[in-house]
């Protein structure tokens, strides 16, 4: 719910730049590593825009991966499957103390609005 | 009308963190972030630290709760000074609840600023309260794979916690593990096994505190 909140003032501060008023979508992207629920923000956003000029408005998310540099050599890779942090190295298998180069990210990345 | 923005959703919270941490080094206050599930220990880990602490340090806290300010008459009850935020529902503290509470103190007359986090393992994680470090609390009742299942807090905290120790022979937790997936997550972790029941374990982090507070205040002399 604080998120929907942030966004929708972020949505109000670029519409009222751009003198737009009918917000139609908003595209927001978010990392792998975000601790967000896409279906509990598009609730929220759906509950705080209703009965308000935002109403109708969508949504749409859309996930980045996550980008580790390896514990062991450095090598910078995407993990795949659910392991994420744990992953193992493509190229020297190490599992232990990868950095997150990207993967906690959560920005709005497109309005649509007339 | 297309506009493409590229903001970042938590950016208001993130500069007030910013600014908070500017204010916090200015008086060589040093702040941290304590979290964990509920019933970890958080409060009595800080009633006891309060407690021993407190002919050496000027200690304050701000409790984060969904009710009650009963957290804060506990921790004020050893002497130290405390706010109580209620979050009325919300999941975790952010910058603005912190930078209201922490009016009631004079910065210029504390040492050590604790922020009792909501407990909660996931939302607090993600909020910056202009912390210097985040101190992640486990306890020894909960499951032993609580940092393969809620890898950001062990992976962005300095030092983890693991309380209740006293209780290790009635209950199934196994510390290597815990150490082990915890480590893993973070090479830089220092991770403290004590009891705030018995006291075994306490002097090591008491250390840390110290060592933390002169590195703060040699970073706020170096500037000044």
């Amino acid at each position: 719910m604080s998120v929907a909140t942030s966004l929708l003032d972020i949505v109000r501060e670029e519409l009222g730049k751009h003198e737009v008023e009918k917000l139609l979508l908003v595209r927001v992207r978010y990392g792998a590593l975000a601790n967000l629920v896409p279906e509990a923000l598009e609730f929220a956003f759906e509950v705080l825009t209703t009965g308000t000029d935002f109403e109708g408005a969508r949504i749409e998310l859309v996930q980045n991966p996550v980008r580790l540099a390896c514990g062991g050599c450095g090598r910078e890779f995407e993990p795949e499957g659910r392991e994420l942090l744990f992953s193992p190295c493509p190229a020297c298998g190490e599992e232990v103390g990868h950095t997150v180069l990207s993967g906690r990210d959560l920005y709005v990345e497109h309005i649509e609005a007339e | 009308m297309d506009i493409p923005v590229i903001r970042n959703v938590l950016e208001a919270n993130d500069k007030m963190a910013d600014q908070l941490r500017k204010l916090f080094a200015r008086h060589g206050v040093l702040v941290l972030n304590l979290i964990s599930s509920p019933g970890a220990g958080k409060t009595s880990v800080l009633e006891r630290t309060l407690t021993d602490l407190r002919d050496e340090f000027r200690m304050a806290v701000v409790e984060g709760d969904l009710q009650t300010d009963n957290d804060a008459r506990r921790v004020a009850a050893t002497g130290a000074r405390a706010v109580q935020i209620n979050t009325d529902g919300g999941c975790h503290l952010d910058s603005n609840m912190v930078l209201d509470a922490i009016s009631n103190f004079d910065l210029a007359d504390l040492d050590i600023l604790f922020i009792e986090n909501v407990g909660n393992l996931v939302c607090p994680v993600e909020f910056d309260c202009g912390e210097d470090h985040k101190v992640a609390l486990l306890s020894v009742t909960e499951g032993d794979d609580k940092p393969e299942k809620y890898p950001l807090l062990f992976n962005l905290s300095s030092v983890m916690l693991l309380n209740k120790v006293d209780l290790l022979p009635y209950v199934d937790f196994d510390v290597e593990r815990a150490r082990r997936f915890s480590t893993r997550l973070n090479q830089n972790l220092t991770i403290y096994e004590l009891s705030c029941r018995s006291g075994e374990g306490l002097t090591p982090w008491y250390d840390w505190l110290r060592e933390a507070l002169k590195a703060k205040r040699a970073a706020a002399e170096a500037k000044a």
